[in-house]
């Protein structure tokens, strides 16, 4: 068993992978805490927060490459799953805040300010950290899992499939929006305090909240690749190139669609998750269409079918994101605009298309 | 007096001592009632006048007597003085004659023959009035109105009467009644004088009542209806009279399935309305998709650039042609077609037919343009909405039922858009244009083999859905805001009513369109907007499960995707 | 149905018939592309279909694998499967496996796992997630290779092959599925006198093993291969029997090999 894992990458793979895990989780924390401030070298704190969001989105990359690059699926509405675990987490700090409220009510304080008296049956557990993992786990994959066996089952694919998944994120942020629903409202869920005991304030909760994201990120990625790699990949992107000879070859494609599409609303759950506590606030803005058709683009801007596209697509848009938003915030939509027409008209295969390209060209040099 | 006289001679001829007698005392009689009419009528006349006069004498008592006299006498003629008296626009010159002054006070006219004065020549003096003076003045104008040549002035004076009712009133009301020759106003006179009827101690009369609520009554009657069946705090009824209870309950009811009747005929309306919005929304997106498989995410900004191009068209005539403003909506049809039309030409020679065969990259490309779109636009006009003015054949709207009103703006809608799907429809089925774009739509191989261009075509077809859907924005600019989101908030919905009413016939997108219209009004009172959308797409989700072969796979070989 | 393979003495052929088509129906809008088509195919048989373009052949095949569904009419797998009730997948797991008129290879994939992919296995998720192919499989698939003679090339992307190729690795797909009912839909078009004879020659060899019908307009491959032919027209049996006397019947002469 061990041995498929090893397998999946060559020695230079690997090195390269544990070159990067070694960076970011041991170089960089040392830079920050062993290098005095003043310095140049010095990785400052907020930085973990900001890294950890990216890392974040990276998981959320992850989970679009496995269901569009490799099994041709496209989703835009996979802010539903990042959100459903993202507001499981809120919830669980939510409770976690205790009687700290502005309100000094064992309430939140949103509920408090609608003047509710009591918690909502829906919020019960939520005090517990194991309820709420569990949560995060299984509910995004249990609704992924009902919503896709309905979709797969009536043979729904391609743009219509997009556009019910759109129609989808989009009525649930509208039921997330109101108020009535217990959830905060437009407001969403915010000010929290701590997080199994240690305050989010603390930077080095911040550091272990990054590393966890990290390790969580390589894990994701690892167990993707053995995904991707395995027989079950390869019926995968066979579903996506020609799907009804895949049925004719004997393959239910359905349990393969389905198995893919709750695989990837798992991590996109536990994506969310993750974001909440470093980013401090979930609401059902997340939930709107653009959100989740962004993510698409992470995912073709890397390059799709190569999971080290996705992370690399969600790393490049999103720094050029904050880029924009401090330096031209007025252009950044035409930037992003921009970049949806010229990936999908030029560079269907993306960052890691085009790096492949060149390194080819570099080899066939050589060899000439 | 040549009759008089006359009559005399003709008895003094008669030596009829008894006769003479009588006669002479039936002239009498006679020629009193004649001089008395006349000198009546003149006493009358002069009656009317100085009571008109006394409208600007100093003394408030004087002038409380004057308005009712006024009131009492009946003489419509009087109206536009007592009104502009409560209004604060009468004065009264040095020689008793009373004007009418506008608004801005620096015109004025005659209260009696209405014709135009010199205020520059005239001493005015404005006559007080207070809040006692102001409730007679109502009275004497209510029963001045009810009198009214008009019926509508009639059917007016009644219903205030029936929101304020007024005790001193209803024996006006009960000798209009029996004047009136209006059905409408006869119905609003029997309503007034049933609800003073509760109130009577006579039961045949309270009965009487009843019945006429029952059969005439609306929502306003509930409260008086409930009160008869209101109990004390023992817990006994207040109205002793069972009978009378029981036909206030079945009154209750009555106008209760009336309204419940009115308000699904309401909901019917504007799910019409919000159908044929949808409609026109989705009827160019349906068009391309069925054409060429694909998608178009800037679809929604089709419709934003044509609510744009009307408001741009409203500016031109607000500046250089403000004489004929009204007009500007008809300038702005074509151009609104034509601006979303040539915009979308463009974006399909440019971008879509290079993804020709990729819908899902088209999609995402589309998106990408979209965002372009509304971001320049937010950056061209600002990020508020812009204001859009219905011209004035379009303002208001008409009272069907009670408190039921269909805006005209609306109703003019649904007629363009049933226009619009005719001239589609008649495009698609006649012309030549419209065969060619039928046949590249079932059989895009066969037809380019036929010598069909098909580049040609999909252009047309993308112009004209983006056409459309600037129609569209122009009819949303009529009845709501413009902003640079407009697109995105109906492009959901647009493509709900594409994938439920499927593509390739007319006929699919208009059931879809109209059936989630309605569907989405119907549910609204019951679920709420929010929840009432949720219902609507899990419905649909199930629908495409049940009937997948009516909205995907065409029968026979197929090319798989 | 999870994946696993239908043992072949499930399938009831006690009549020694494999395939029962009775009075099948189908129609496209009002197009009726099968019209009351009967026909019985023997366990171990090489039946050839002929027919002019349109007389429902393909549809036929269609109708077996699943893909349409009759509007009247049975088709039965052995005496005890009814294909209008299974879907596809199952189908192909009963034991029919087909090759279409078009290659319809994976183009992404290499030969290898082409074949990898047809290889008749258990199917399912878990399966597919967990298990790797056992010395046994290879064989199988490195024999199947040479059989196509494309051994060589193992490891190319299939989307580079040329027609021929493809088509023979299509044939290749369906021997690793090793079903005991074939379907195939022309093939030989497109391919050289040669690659026919080859062709030929592996059909002969599968027959009695396994069950064959073959579609085809090539008329010398026809006669090089079949016993009995069957000719379709207008959706249903025109004339059947062997390839001289299906020849010489003046009905199918004009309708289909005469002028």
């Amino acid at each position: 068993m061990i041995k498929k894992f090893i397998r999946l990458h060559s020695l230079r793979e690997w090195i390269f992978i544990f070159t990067i895990l070694a960076i970011a989780i041991v170089l960089l924390p040392l830079f920050n805490i062993l290098v005095p401030e003043e310095s140049v070298l010095h990785v400052p704190n907020y930085m973990f927060a900001l890294m950890g969001k990216y890392l974040c989105y990276a998981l959320v990359a992850l989970a679009i490459d496995l269901i569009w690059g490799y099994t041709g699926i496209l989703s835009l509405g996979h802010g539903v799953f990042f959100s459903m675990g993202g507001y499981a987490m809120g919830m669980y700090l939510m409770r976690s805040v205790g009687k700290e409220g502005v309100y000094k009510s064992d309430l939140p304080d949103f509920m408090v300010f609608l003047d509710w008296k009591e918690l909502p049956w829906y919020w019960y557990g939520f005090d517990s950290f194991i309820f709420t993992l569990l949560v995060i786990l299984i509910l995004p994959a249990l609704f992924a899992f009902t919503f896709g066996y309905f979709a797969f089952k009536s043979r729904i694919k391609g743009v219509y499939f997009a556009i019910i998944t759109q129609a989808m994120t989009f009525a649930l942020m509208l039921l997330f929006f109101r108020n009535e629903t217990g959830f905060g409202g437009n407001n969403g869920l915010t000010d929290f305090k701590r997080i199994l005991g240690y305050s989010l304030q603390e930077p080095s909760t911040k550091m272990s909240l990054y590393i966890i994201t990290t390790i969580v990120l390589f894990l994701s990625y690892i167990l993707s690749r053995y995904v991707v790699q395995s027989k079950l990949g390869r019926v995968l992107t066979a579903i996506r190139d020609a799907e009804s000879r895949v049925m004719f070859s004997g393959y239910n494609t359905v349990h393969y669609k389905l198995f893919i599409w709750t695989m990837s609303a798992f991590l996109c759950g536990i994506a969310g998750a993750l974001y909440v506590p470093q980013v401090g606030i979930i609401n059902p803005s997340e939930m709107q269409p653009s959100n989740s058709i962004e993510m698409a683009i992470w995912v073709a801007v890397g390059g799709r079918g190569t999971l080290s596209g996705a992370l690399v697509g969600a790393g490049l848009v999103n720094v050029a994101k904050s880029w924009f938003t401090v330096a031209a915030p007025d252009y950044w939509l035409y930037f992003l605009g921009t970049l949806f027409i010229v990936v999908t008209l030029y560079f269907p295969k993306g960052f890691t298309g085009m790096l492949a390209r060149f390194t080819s060209k570099e080899k066939s040099k050589e060899s000439a | 007096m040549k009759q008089t006289y006359l009559l005399v001679k003709s008895q003094i001829l008669k030596t009829n001592i008894r006769g003479c007698k009588v006669f002479v005392r039936l002239l009498g009689v006679f020629v009193f009632l004649i001089v008395g009419i006349f000198s009546f009528s003149i006493a009358e006349a002069n009656d009317f006048e100085s009571s008109l006069k006394d409208l600007g004498n100093k003394s408030r008592s004087k002038i409380k007597i004057a308005v009712k006299r006024l009131g009492n006498i009946g003489n419509p003629a009087a109206l536009p003085a007592l009104e502009a008296l409560k209004d604060k626009h009468l004065q009264i010159s040095a020689d008793g004659s009373l004007i009418i002054l506008n608004e801005s006070e620096d015109q004025g006219r005659d209260a009696l023959s209405g014709n135009p004065v010199d205020l520059s020549s005239l001493t005015l003096h404005k006559p007080r009035i207070n809040n006692s003076v102001r409730r007679v003045l109502s009275m004497a104008i209510g029963k001045l109105k009810l009198t009214s040549d008009s019926p509508e002035v009639r059917l007016q004076a009644a219903g205030q009467l029936l929101k304020r009712p007024s005790t001193d009133l209803v024996e006006l009301v009960e000798k209009a009644l029996d004047r009136e020759d209006n059905d409408e106003v006869r119905k609003i006179f029997m309503l007034v004088l049933a609800k003073e009827g509760l109130k009577s101690d006579d039961k045949n009369r309270r009965l009487k009542s009843l019945n006429i609520i029952n059969e005439f009554g609306n929502n306003d009657f509930k409260t008086d209806l409930e009160a008869l069946l209101e109990k004390d705090d023992t817990g006994n009824f207040l109205e002793g009279d069972s009978e009378i209870r029981d036909h206030a309950t079945k009154a209750i009811s009555t106008i209760e399935n009336r309204q419940f009747f009115i308000n699904q005929a309401a909901n019917l309306f504007y799910g019409l309305s919000l159908g044929s919005i949808l409609l026109l929304a989705a009827l160019g997106l349906a068009i391309t998709f069925g054409l060429m498989g694909i998608i178009n995410m800037a679809h929604g900004e089709m419709l934003m650039l044509g609510a744009y191009a009307t408001f741009l068209v409203q500016n031109l005539f607000r500046e250089y042609l403000p004489g004929i403003f009204d007009w500007y909506l008809v300038i702005a049809i074509p151009i609104s077609f034509i601006v979303s039309a040539i915009i979308g030409i463009i974006l399909e020679r440019t971008i879509i037919r290079h993804l020709y065969g990729r819908p899902l990259e088209t999609l995402l490309a589309t998106w990408g343009i979209s965002l372009i779109l509304i971001q320049s636009v937010r950056l061209l006009f600002g990020a508020q909405n812009v204001k859009v003015a219905n011209p004035s054949y379009l303002s208001g709207g008409i009272e069907v039922f009670h408190g039921v009103v269909l805006p005209y703006n609306r109703i003019a809608i649904i007629m363009f858009v049933v226009f619009v799907v005719i001239s589609i429809w008649m495009l698609l089925q006649k012309t030549s244009l419209g065969l060619q774009v039928r046949a590249v739509t079932q059989n895009r191989e066969m037809a380019s083999c036929m010598g069909i261009s098909t580049h040609k075509i999909d252009m047309y077809t993308f112009g004209l859905g983006s056409g459309v859907a600037g129609l569209g924005g122009l009819a949303l600019s009529q009845i709501g805001n413009v902003g640079p989101e407009l697109g995105q908030l109906y492009i959901v919905d647009s493509f709900m009513v594409v994938v439920t009413g499927g593509v390739g016939k007319i006929a699919g997108t208009v059931a879809g369109a109209l059936g989630l219209g309605i569907l989405n009004k119907f549910l609204e009172p019951v679920a709420g907007a929010v929840l009432g959308k949720i219902i609507v797409l899990i419905l649909i989700v199930i629908l495409i499960q049940k009937r997948p072969q009516g909205l995907f796979a065409p029968k026979g070989r197929m090319v798989d995707n | 149905m999870n994946g696993s393979h239908i043992k072949d003495d499930s399938i009831d052929t006690t009549h020694g018939c494999i395939l029962y088509l009775e009075q099948i129906t189908v129609s496209f809008d009002g197009f009726k592309a099968l019209n009351d088509l009967n026909l019985y195919i023997d366990d171990g048989e090489l039946r050839c279909i002929i027919g002019p373009n349109g007389a429902g052949k393909t549809t036929m095949m269609d109708v077996i694998t699943g893909k349409t569904r009759p509007d009247h009419g049975t088709v039965f797998f052995g005496q005890n499967h009814d294909l209008t009730k299974m879907t596809e997948y199952e189908i192909s797991h009963a034991g029919i496996g087909r090759k279409f008129q078009k290659p319809t290879v994976f183009l992404n994939h290499t030969i290898f796992e082409n074949l990898e992919l047809a290889l008749h296995t258990q199917k399912d998720v878990w399966q597919s997630l967990t298990q790797s192919l056992t010395l046994e499989q290879r064989e199988i698939i490195e024999e199947v290779m040479e059989t196509i003679g494309l051994k060589e090339q193992k490891n190319l992307r299939s989307g580079l092959l040329s027609h021929g190729q493809k088509q023979w690795l299509e044939i290749g797909m369906l021997l690793v599925q090793d079903p005991r009912l074939l379907l195939i839909d022309e093939p030989v078009a497109g391919m050289t006198h040669q690659e026919t004879e080859h062709t030929a020659e592996l059909l002969k060899s599968l027959a009695g093993k396994h069950s064959i019908v073959v579609v085809e307009h090539e008329m010398d491959f026809i006669r090089s291969i079949a016993n009995r032919v069957t000719v379709l027209h207008e959706g249903h049996v025109l004339a059947d029997g062997k390839m001289e006397d299906v020849q010489n019947d003046p009905k199918v002469i004009e309708v289909y090999l005469g002028s």
